[in-house]
C-alpha cells in the first residue's frame, strides 16, 4: 500500500485524512465518554447522513458541483444544537434528545434519498466509509477543522476537564459551563462530520468510544488516557486502513474491529496483572 | 463583633407554591465555625444554593464579605465541598492531582495554562490534607474518606476565607470523621478559615461548632453551640421533632 499511496493521490489523502481523524475523534470522544454522551455521537451521526443525502440531492438534481462533506458538517453543527435545545426542553429526561434528533437525520436521509432518485454507490460509501472517497477539497477542509478541534481543546483543556469531573461545581466557581458545553458539541459535530467518509455513518461513534474503552481499563489519570485513546485510535486507523484495502473491504469494518482487538486485549492485560497480585498476595 | 461574612436579610425562597424559607435573618460573623442543623427538607441546601448563587431568593437580601451577592465577583474567596462529593462518578478517571487542579481553573482564567505555581499550590493543598502520598493515584482508588479530603483540597488551593460544606461526613465511617473535624479544627484555628459546615448530625455539630443555626423552614435558633446545648429538651422538639430527640437520647 506505501507504494501505491505514494502513487495515487486519492490514497494518500484517505491515508492521511485517516491519520487526522485517528487524533481528533478519540480526542474528543474521551470527554464524551467520562460525560456518558457517547449516544450523542450516534444521532449526530445520523444527522450528518442526511445532510450528505441533502447534498447529493441537490449535486443530482441541479446538476452542480456540490460537496456533500460540507452540507453533511452543517447539519451535523445544527443538530447539535438543536439537541442541547431539546435537552433544555425535556430537562428531566434529557436523554429523549437523541431518539428525536436521531429518527429526524434518518428520515430526512430516506426523504432526500428518494428526491435523488434513490441509492447510488456515493451513498454506501458514507454508510460503511471507503478508502477512496477523500477528495483533495475534502482534506483541507479536514485538515482545516483539526487544526481548529486541537487549538480549541489545547486553549480551554482544563475547562473542558473541570467541566467533565463536575458540572455544578465548575458553574459555582465561575466557568461559563453552558458556552463551553455548546463549545464543546459543536466541536464533536465538526469531528462527526469529517470522520463520516473514512468509517461511514454507521460506525463513527465507535472511533470516539472504543479506544477511550480500551484506555481506560489501563490508564492512570484523565491525561494518559486521553494520549493511550488516540494511541489506540491511530493504530485502528492504520491497521484498518491498510487491512481493508488489501481485502477490498469498507474500512469502517475493519478499523472498529481492530478497535474491538485492542479493547479486548486491555481487558486481557488487566486481568493476567489482577491474576499475578493474587497470587503475588 | 467582628464583620460578618455572610449576613441575610428577611430572605424568603419557595420552590413552586410551597415555601422553603421563611424571612431568614442572620449572620455569619468571620472566624467563626458555624453549624447548619435542621430536619431534612428544612431548607439547608436551599439556603446554600442562595449563597452560592445557584437559587436567587424571592424576598430578602443577600451580602457576602459586604458586599451585595449580585455584585460579588470574588468567588473564590469561598470554597464549597458539595453533598454530591460522596455520591460523583467513582469511575471517573482522574488522579488526585487533576481533581484538585479543577479547584483552580476558574481562577487560572481563560486562555491560561497551569504554571509551575499553579502547580506548587495544587500539591500543597494536597500536603494540607494529608494525602500527599497519594497524589498520583486515580481518585476512583481511594476510600470515601479519602475523597472527601481531596474535595477539601480542591478548596482550599484557592485560599478561601469561607469554606462550606454539606453534610460532609454522610457515608464516612466513625474513624474517618473524626480525622475530618481534626482537618476541620486545624483550618479553622490554624488558618483562620470561616465554616459553614450543614449537617442533620446535632450531637456531633454541638462538639465542633462555636456557633449555631437551626433551620426548618423559619428561623428557629441562632447563638453559641452551649447556648443550643442549654435548651430544654421541650425547646428542641418544638424546633425539631422526633429527629433530634434520638439524637440528644444517644448523647
Amino acid at each position: 500500500m506505501l507504494a501505491d499511496i505514494l502513487q495515487y493521490d486519492f490514497l494518500r489523502y484517505t491515508f492521511i485524512t485517516g491519520i487526522l481523524i485517528g487524533i481528533i475523534a478519540p480526542l474528543l470522544g474521551t470527554f464524551i465518554v467520562v460525560r456518558r454522551l457517547s449516544l450523542i455521537a450516534d444521532a449526530l451521526s445520523h444527522v450528518t447522513l442526511g445532510g450528505i443525502a441533502f447534498g447529493l440531492m441537490i449535486e443530482k438534481l441541479f446538476a452542480i458541483a456540490f460537496n456533500p462533506l460540507f452540507s453533511g458538517l452543517v447539519f451535523s453543527v445544527l443538530g447539535s444544537i438543536l439537541i442541547e435545545k431539546l435537552r433544555s426542553v425535556y430537562k428531566a429526561y434529557q436523554e429523549l434528545a437523541i431518539p428525536i434528533i436521531m429518527s429526524a437525520g434518518v428520515g430526512l436521509s430516506i426523504i432526500f434519498i428518494s428526491i435523488a432518485n434513490g441509492f447510488n454507490t456515493d451513498l454506501l460509501n458514507y454508510l460503511f466509509g471507503s478508502v477512496s472517497a477523500v477528495s483533495q477539497n475534502d482534506f483541507f477542509m479536514i485538515l482545516g477543522i483539526s487544526i481548529f478541534v486541537l487549538l480549541v481543546v489545547t486553549l480551554f483543556y482544563k475547562e473542558l476537564f473541570t467541566l467533565s469531573f463536575d458540572e455544578e461545581y465548575a458553574s459555582i466557581s465561575g466557568i461559563h459551563a453552558k458556552q463551553i458545553h455548546l463549545l464543546f458539541i459543536v466541536l464533536t459535530a465538526l469531528v462527526i462530520g469529517s470522520s463520516i467518509q473514512i468509517v461511514g455513518v454507521l460506525l463513527v461513534s465507535s472511533l470516539m468510544t472504543l479506544p477511550v474503552a480500551a484506555a481506560m481499563r489501563i490508564s492512570k489519570g484523565f491525561k494518559q488516557m486521553m494520549f493511550l485513546s488516540i494511541l489506540f485510535g491511530e493504530l485502528s486507523v492504520i491497521i484498518g486502513l491498510i487491512s481493508g484495502y488489501y481485502l477490498s473491504i469498507p474500512p469502517g469494518g475493519t478499523i472498529v474491529m481492530i478497535s474491538i482487538i485492542i479493547l479486548l486485549l486491555t481487558i486481557g492485560i488487566k486481568k493476567i496483572n489482577l491474576f499475578k497480585k493474587v497470587r503475588e498476595a | 463583633m467582628k464583620e460578618p461574612i455572610i449576613s441575610m436579610e428577611n430572605i424568603s425562597y419557595g420552590y413552586d407554591r410551597k415555601t422553603v424559607l421563611d424571612h431568614i435573618s442572620f449572620e455569619i460573623p468571620r472566624g467563626s465555625f458555624m453549624g447548619l442543623i435542621g430536619p431534612n427538607g428544612g431548607g439547608k441546601t436551599t439556603l446554600i444554593k442562595l449563597i452560592l448563587g445557584l437559587l436567587k431568593p424571592d424576598k430578602g437580601s443577600i451580602k457576602l464579605f459586604g458586599e451585595p451577592i449580585d455584585k460579588f465577583k470574588d468567588r473564590n474567596k469561598i470554597g464549597f465541598v458539595s453533598q454530591k462529593a460522596n455520591a460523583f462518578n467513582r469511575g471517573f478517571p482522574a488522579t488526585v492531582f487533576e481533581v484538585v487542579s479543577t479547584g483552580l481553573t476558574a481562577k487560572v482564567g481563560y486562555f491560561k495554562f497551569f504554571n509551575h505555581k499553579d502547580k506548587a499550590k495544587i500539591l500543597q493543598a494536597i500536603e494540607q490534607v494529608d494525602m500527599l502520598d497519594y497524589a498520583y493515584r486515580n481518585i476512583g482508588d481511594l476510600s470515601g474518606g479519602q475523597q472527601q479530603r481531596i474535595f477539601i483540597a480542591r478548596s482550599l488551593v484557592n485560599d478561601p476565607e469561607l469554606l462550606i460544606l454539606d453534610e460532609p461526613t454522610v457515608g464516612i465511617d466513625a474513624e474517618n470523621v473524626k480525622r475530618f473535624y481534626d482537618l476541620l479544627h486545624q483550618l479553622h484555628d490554624k488558618r483562620n478559615i470561616t465554616l459553614l459546615l450543614v449537617t442533620h448530625d446535632t450531637g456531633t455539630m454541638t462538639e465542633h461548632a462555636t456557633d449555631i443555626v437551626c433551620l426548618n423552614k423559619t428561623l428557629h435558633f441562632h447563638g453559641k453551640s452551649e447556648e443550643f446545648n442549654s435548651l430544654s429538651e421541650h425547646d428542641l422538639s418544638n424546633i425539631y421533632g422526633h429527629a433530634l430527640n434520638i439524637v440528644t437520647h444517644n448523647h
